[in-house]
């Protein structure tokens, strides 16, 4: 018996110039997209570019969109679609393309090198340093992060409004919040939150959160506790004076200076730091 | 053509970006020295991302018993002796020190009540050793390191391909490759190179490993003159997926059984009973009764020297041999591998946050409700223990200049690896290998000269697919050599099949040498599929050759013509592989003498 078979519109080409093109497949149990792309690499188009690693949902390098939904190649099913209507494959729109399914991302990586790394407090005098796994619980849910960047090219300000310069995207407000709520850091980078990595500019539609293959509860866990903490040491009338007097509304906690790579972008002023508003999260 | 290339210098150039490079890197770069790390994927995507189990380090912060002795003994008696003594010491003593500064540089392990770093079971480990988070422990550490590593200094040279060594005299000069997304050639130059490409696992049809393990570094140090050494030991993960066809192979980690996972056939019979290898029977659970009862007090943190553990943790050699035997007999599941079973030996909550990653995995993939059901499971072509032959105190392969770290060197773990021996392989001997290279090029004051012959000949053979007009798809030779691995050069071995599978390999490296390329050279998968043929080829050669050579079982190799372990010959060499003019010579070395004292380490119980 010959295997159903599926059809599948991708695209091909690169930043100036490309064009979808159609492929059909023969299906198999528990099939995914990636598979279908590896057919059509291995019998159709040996020179098709898609990033992937572990085929697994383990590694975040198969990103790219799938009838327009940002998801990961690897994790969604060919049975997921009806039958008979073809499945269109897109790069991630956020970034530019390099060819095909591959796009640029280096951006991301720009970013991750402008944070402030961890700064631990001294260990215990035995040598350890204690934590409750209950204090850690919630860090470890955004540790999971697989930096697939979905959650990146979901983003409408990263996305639509293209404000790389002055936004750092939610995977990165949660390696922050991270930093923010891990209990041996030493360095308070609640300034650099608001002025360089722009957390004013999320105004909480929770795209990211929907899109998470890893379900990090994004918004509800991470940014609007840290918009809340920002907001606490920027308006708060307490930590205001405090601010005023010693420059440090959290004197456990020394101001971290902008990295090497930072660049500082003053967006104060143009947006609302709105967060407190609306929080339901579990935080 | 050669000319059109671009250069970079560095003191250090690491190729590899796993834990075992990003270590070294760090390593080398808080020497002061000028380091490059080149990768073949983006940064943080490397293989080490998979591991799921965790980092074995006698911390002993949940069994106060365990130190650097019972970690060395249980590594040496799960590599069946075989392993480089010096390198299981450096391993077991350093191992604690690699996973506190992990911490430092902000990674979070699971805790124990009072706060310290948790550790669980794993299989061939005496205690509780294997320090994790959840069952995503190597997201964690390539993460930390990844984020420790860019504030260090170093350059980062992510999807660039490294495609041949260049050399000085007997030295490295540096290293030739291009960039997956032009196509475009570069050269670095260097003093010193670090190899940490990982494994061979694409050589297998049914494997766990990411497209990247094609024994990249294998095959270059080999082409470059290295040696390599224990290729016939090839691990088989016992537990890889086996349903549905789509995600055959995919891991299952051993934090499985550690967590109380029992293995069972299609009579619900527990089956490693019968499977207790002499070598573990005084320290296995003979009886059902007497395995639930240490599975209960050793999830609740307390021990009894008396009750013993649970077969299902035995090393991984024996439980995926035994899990073949099921199979063979008839015994196996619905899809040609046996049970395993969580579902009603822990609650969902604990499987959910004890296993969340396989919760995850089998629900989404595979349509199976592992806190309701069991999972499906057989052996996946999982971890090389053999690789490029280095000095056991630096690292230094036979190339002077080359050094080699995790799984893609050879040594520490003999003829069976410990699971969580390889996360604490990458940070003990990253570090090793990245502080003698540092080393080595601190010594060194000139960068060595480069060869335009050697540049030139380098970029002609990547560029010679694209000038073939007719001749095979390198994906489908590819799936060939799969074929021919797992059927002849797989868990089962014998004369016969190896040297059918030699033949093999001899045909498809001669019709590898016609694969056509069709489009340009601008991020073109088909072209770069070629390039890891070679090294794939080059690896499943020297893996076969060793498994001829070696007449007897013993860790992952088992013979069905020599299924005894021969005390007296085979237990006191190594194999090599070496280029020898335009062929592969294989050759028996004789282990390094074990001096009295660590005799005498291990001996103690």
């Amino acid at each position: 018996m010959a295997e159903p078979k599926a059809r599948l519109r991708v695209f091909r080409g690169t930043e100036e110039a490309g064009d979808f093109q159609t492929y059909d497949v023969e299906t198999y149990p528990g099939m995914v997209v990636l598979d279908a792309i590896h057919d059509i690499q291995a019998k159709q188009s040996p020179d098709l570019a898609v990033r992937w690693n572990c085929k697994a949902g383990r590694c975040g390098s198969c990103s790219a969109e799938i009838n327009g939904k940002p998801r990961l190649l690897c994790m969604t099913r060919m049975s997921a679609f009806p039958e008979g209507e073809p499945i269109t494959v897109t790069p991630m729109r956020a970034f530019p393309i390099i060819k095909d399914l591959v796009t640029d991302v280096s951006w991301n990586f720009e970013m991750a090198k402008k944070i402030p790394p961890f700064k631990p407090r001294p260990r215990d005098a035995d040598g350890h340093w204690r934590m409750q796994q209950m204090d850690i619980d919630r860090i470890q849910e955004f540790r999971k992060c697989i930096e697939c960047f979905l959650c990146q090219d979901v983003c409408h300000v990263v996305r639509d409004h293209q404000k790389k310069e002055v936004f750092s995207g939610p995977r990165f407000l949660i390696h922050l919040a991270t930093l923010d709520m891990h209990p041996l850091d030493t360095l308070d980078r609640r300034d650099m939150i608001k002025k360089d990595f722009g957390v004013g500019y999320c105004n909480i539609t929770k795209c990211c959160t929907e899109v998470c293959p890893e379900h990090i509860t994004i918004t509800d866990n991470g940014i609007i506790p840290l918009k809340e903490r920002v907001a606490d040491d920027h308006y708060d009338p307490v930590r205001w004076l405090l601010r005023k007097f010693t420059g440090n509304p959290r004197p456990n906690k020394v101001p971290a200076q902008p990295t090497e790579a930072g660049k500082t972008a003053d967006v104060s002023g143009t947006h609302r730091v709105d967060g407190g508003h609306g929080n339901k999260g579990k935080a | 053509m050669a000319g059109n290339y671009e250069t970079h210098e560095h003191d250090v150039i690491i190729i590899g970006a796993g834990g075992a490079g990003l270590r070294a890197a760090i390593e080398a770069s808080s020497m002061g020295l000028n380091v490059g790390l080149v990768c073949k994927s983006l940064l943080g995507k490397a293989h080490t991302v998979m591991a799921e189990g965790g980092v074995a380090a006698a911390l002993g912060n949940v069994e106060p018993k365990d130190n650097w002795k019972v970690h060395f003994r249980d590594t040496m008696k799960g590599g069946r002796y075989l392993n480089q003594w010096r390198m299981a010491q450096l391993h077991a003593m350093e191992a604690p020190d690699r996973v506190n500064e992990l911490e430092e540089w902000g990674a979070l392990f699971d805790r124990t009540a009072d706060g310290r770093i948790l550790q669980r079971n794993f299989g061939g480990h005496k205690y509780p050793r294997l320090a994790h988070v959840g069952d995503r422990t190597g997201l964690e550490m390539i993460r930390t390191l990844q984020q420790h590593g860019i504030h260090t200094g170093m350059k980062v040279y992510m999807e660039c391909t490294v495609t041949r060594l260049l050399k000085a005299g007997d030295a490295v000069s540096g290293a030739f490759g291009y960039w997956r997304e032009s196509g475009r050639f570069v050269v670095f130059r260097a003093k010193a190179i670090v190899l940490a490409t990982g494994g061979i696992g694409r050589a297998f049809k049914i494997n766990s490993n990411s497209w990247e393990c094609t024994g990249d570094g294998q095959a270059l140090a080999y082409l470059a003159g290295a040696e390599l050494m224990d290729m016939e030991f090839m691990q088989f993960h016992p537990t890889g997926m086996v349903w549905p066809p789509s995600v055959r192979g995919t891991l299952i980690t051993e934090g499985v059984r550690g967590e109380g996972g029992t293995l069972r056939n299609k009579d619900q019979k527990r089956i490693m009973f019968d499977y207790i290898h002499p070598l573990y029977a005084n320290e296995t659970a003979p009886t059902e009764e007497e395995a639930d009862r240490w599975l209960a007090l050793s999830t609740s943190g307390q021990m009894d020297k008396n009750v013993r553990r649970t077969p299902d943790l035995l090393p991984r050699d024996i439980v995926a041999r035994a899990i073949h035997a099921e199979v063979k007999a008839g015994r196996g599941s619905p899809h040609g591998g046996v049970f395993l079973d969580i579902a009603t030996r822990r609650t969902p909550a604990d499987i959910k946050r004890k296993l969340p990653a396989m919760y995850h995995q089998f629900k989404e993939l595979g349509d199976v409700d592992i806190t309701k059901e069991p999972m499906e499971v057989g052996p996946t072509a999982h971890y090389t223990m053999g690789g490029i032959r280095v000095d056991s105190e630096t690292q230094q392969s036979r190339v002077k200049g080359l050094f080699a770290a995790g799984e893609c060197a050879a040594g520490m773990h003999g003829a069976n690896r410990l699971g969580g021996n390889s996360l604490s392989d990458l940070l003990v001997f990253g570090r090793i290998a990245g502080l003698h290279a540092g080393r080595y090029a601190k010594e060194h004051a000139n960068l060595p000269s480069l060869d335009a012959g050697e540049i030139q000949d380098a970029a002609q053979e990547a560029l010679a697919p694209f000038n073939r007009h007719e001749g095979p798809n390198p994906f489908q030779l590819h799936e060939e050599l799969k074929e021919t691995m797992q059927t002849y050069v797989g868990i089962i071995r014998t004369e016969e099949d190896l040297s059918e599978g030699l033949r093999q390999l001899e045909s498809l490296k001669e019709r590898s040498r016609t694969i056509r390329i069709d489009g340009n050279r601008h991020y073109n998968s088909g072209w770069h599929e070629t390039i890891d043929m070679r090294n794939l080829l080059i690896v499943s050669e020297a893996m076969a050759r060793a498994a001829l050579l070696r007449k007897e079982s013993r860790g992952a190799h088992a013979r069905d013509d020599f299924p005894e372990t021969d005390k007296e010959h085979f237990a006191k060499v190594n194999i090599v592989s070496r280029l020898h003019g335009s062929t592969m010579e294989v050759a028996e070395i004789d282990l390094p003498p074990v001096p009295a004292e660590i005799k005498k380490v291990l001996e103690e119980e």
